[in-house]
């Protein structure tokens, strides 16, 4: 049954619980700002046709917290020829290719669903495509870093494709500065496993969109990973889908926002085949005036997809006066037939009382409020299993923290 | 030898219906080794009496001293008063998510001595106390005071002091919520403390039950924000026979 929690300071909660078996169906709005979906997820339009999507004025559902007015470059429907640069390193096996965009459509990819997304992927010139063999089991992450110079706009497109029983970590990191929109594929084959991390430690001025679509295979386990801390915009599109019964998903997000940033994670978990699972848990600290945060979790259960198990969780710790953090789960369920749905979104304050219980141990006041922050994170940095993604993520929140009590 | 002295202290806070003396003058010597008991109703101010000794936010001194050793304790941070060898026992432990007690322990233990614990040693002084306060060992991996039953969470408080060593512990209502067995066992980690710091111990509590296990040197009833009447050990079986009535009723 769906379980819901809500408390909170300087949050939007927006719980839209629809369907047949929601005995609270339509009666679930929290504040005057609530607005419940007219609409279930599944009819949002999607297309390869920058036409089929207008520029957004920011009314719209799925644009409605981020600022519009800054975006103006990268809802315009020309093509730069820019890049980022590229370092990567590939363990044995691992090949980095391109395509057309024209072939990247015949894969039957998911197609682009907002402004910013159709015009990256019309735009790019030609997908990288990366591609993990078959039944290969890397002892190495991949890694993939993307540098901006600040060249002006660019337009991203990957295509990463996990063979059948592989098992591969692959990180993407995003550095310097850059005005980016990307468009990313990650079709996992059956039977893989795959973790697979964003790195957002882009420098104060960069703007970044993505739209992340991952294909679940049969009996594949995907884990889909963000870590935002850096970037003056930054707004990642995650969605999931499952090709077939036995997949399993977990989506999880780490963001740190200061001053001046705006950090926006939406997924949208799509389940239209029996018995697979998602997971979604994503952690966030604000601190400083006008920093950002939004966090949008949309799972959809088809009827189709008996046997569904679904739970996600956000959670926001606001360390200073003048931050915000909106979260709204939605849950829509048209089966019964489900193992479990829930989702969970909280924000709050720093709690004095912990700072004090430490303090009144000796501890200085800087340090305790780095244990408490760390330990908010620890749940989720701990389910990372990526070590030097866990070590960066801490060493860099420590940072983050010095920063501030300068 | 140290002493810790308390003289005609006041205290506020700041409620709803406006700033409140909570604290109307109190005096209060405490010498290494010596345990005062300090008894009372509620509301009389004991757990105020607790958090102004330590330095909570909350509440406001508006006149008196503190020194430990003639140092004014009330010119230190929350934190500065820990590391002097002033150590808090709480009636309400904080929960401190994603800190594992191991992790707590051995942060608390840096700050106050200053250097890092020498691990080996540190490894079995920690297993230690916790054995003699009948801690499961895997009590060091859970986060601090999440999920804690009343009992543990006053155990790892006890496990605290013992570690960490202070001057004088100021322990809250450390006897509140305990069943007998609890009582014994945290009341035996206390005196442990005691027999091998010569730690000066103010023993806050509403009720005697606590002072058969802990013999108190001093007992001060506490009323109205002062204290009313001292003596020793025979003073808490009178209030046992009597209750605080004789004292609301002067009041």
């Amino acid at each position: 049954m769906p379980l819901l929690t809500t408390s909170d300071v300087g949050t939007d909660v927006h719980p839209g619980l629809k369907g047949p078996t929601d005995p609270t169906a339509g009666a679930h709005t929290h504040s005057a700002a609530t607005m419940v979906p007219d609409q279930s997820r599944a009819e949002r339009t999607q297309s390869y046709a920058v036409a089929d999507f207008p520029v957004p004025h920011g009314r719209e559902e799925d644009w409605r917290f981020t600022p519009v007015a800054e975006l103006a470059a990268l809802f315009a429907d020309e093509s730069t020829g820019n890049c980022l640069d590229w370092a990567e390193q590939l363990p044995q096996g691992v090949t980095l290719t391109s395509m057309s965009v024209q072939e990247w459509q015949a894969t039957g990819a998911p197609r682009p669903a907002d402004r910013a997304a159709v015009v990256a992927a019309a735009n790019s010139g030609g997908v990288a495509v990366l591609d993990v063999p078959a039944e290969a089991e890397l002892t190495e992450p991949v890694r993939i870093n993307l540098t901006g110079d600040d060249q002006g706009v660019v337009h991203g497109h990957l295509l990463v494709r996990v063979g059948r029983h592989a098992r591969a970590t692959i990180v993407v990191g995003h550095s310097g500065t850059s005005t980016y929109s990307e468009m990313l594929t990650l079709d996992v084959a059956d039977g893989a496993q795959v973790t697979f991390v964003s790195l957002q430690e882009w420098a104060d001025d960069a703007i970044h969109l993505g739209q992340h679509d991952v294909i679940v295979g049969r009996d594949a386990s995907v884990r889909h990973i963000a870590v935002t801390l850096g970037g003056h915009l930054v707004r990642l599109n995650t969605n999931a889908s499952y090709r077939a019964p036995g997949g399993s998903f977990e989506a999880l997000g780490v963001y740190f926002a200061d001053a001046g940033q705006h950090l926006e994670h939406r997924l949208f978990v799509d389940h239209g085949v029996p018995h697979c699972r998602s997971n979604v848990e994503y952690k966030g600290a604000l601190q400083g005036e006008t920093a950002h945060t939004v966090w949008v979790g949309d799972v959809l259960i088809r009827a189709a997809a008996e046997g569904t198990d679904t739970y996600e969780l956000n959670r926001n710790l606001i360390l200073t006066e003048g931050a915000r953090a909106d979260s709204v789960p939605n849950l829509e369920i048209e089966t019964g037939q489900i193992e479990g749905a829930g989702h969970a979104s909280a924000t709050g304050r720093f709690d004095d009382q912990q700072l004090f219980y430490l303090m009144a141990r000796g501890i200085p006041e800087d340090q305790a409020r780095r244990l408490v922050v760390r330990g908010f994170f620890a749940s989720v940095v701990a389910r990372i299993g990526v070590p030097e993604v866990q070590e960066r993520l801490m060493a860099a929140i420590d940072l983050e923290l010095e920063q501030a009590s300068v | 030898m140290s002493t810790l002295t308390i003289t005609d202290l006041h205290v506020t806070v700041e409620t709803d219906q406006g700033t409140k003396e909570i604290l109307r003058g109190v005096n209060l010597t405490i010498n290494s080794g010596e345990v005062h008991a300090i008894m009372g109703p509620n509301g009389s101010g004991k757990s105020t009496l607790a958090y102004a000794i330590a330095g909570h936010p909350k509440y406001t001194v508006t006149s008196g001293t503190v020194t430990l050793d003639g140092e004014d304790v009330l010119a230190m941070s929350v934190d500065e008063r820990a590391r002097a060898g002033i150590f808090l026992g709480m009636q309400y432990p904080v929960e401190v998510p994603g800190v594992s007690v191991s992790n707590f322990l051995r942060t608390a233990k840096t700050a106050i001595e200053g250097e890092a614990p020498k691990l080996r040693t540190w490894v079995k002084d920690v297993k230690d106390a916790m054995a003699g306060l009948r801690m499961d060992p895997e009590f060091a991996n859970r986060n601090v005071n999440e999920g804690f039953s009343g009992g543990e969470k006053k155990r790892h408080e006890i496990l605290q002091m013992e570690l960490l060593k202070p001057k004088f512990a100021v322990l809250d209502e450390t006897d509140s919520g305990l069943d007998v067995d609890a009582l014994r066992i945290v009341s035996e980690g206390v005196n442990r403390a005691k027999a091998s710091t010569d730690v000066g111990i103010l023993l806050i509590t509403h009720y005697t039950r606590i002072l058969r296990y802990i013999t108190p040197d001093f007992v001060h009833v506490f009323v109205d924000g002062r204290i009313a009447e001292e003596g020793g050990p025979e003073l808490a079986d009178r209030l046992e026979a009597e209750g605080y009535d004789r004292f609301l009723t002067n009041a």
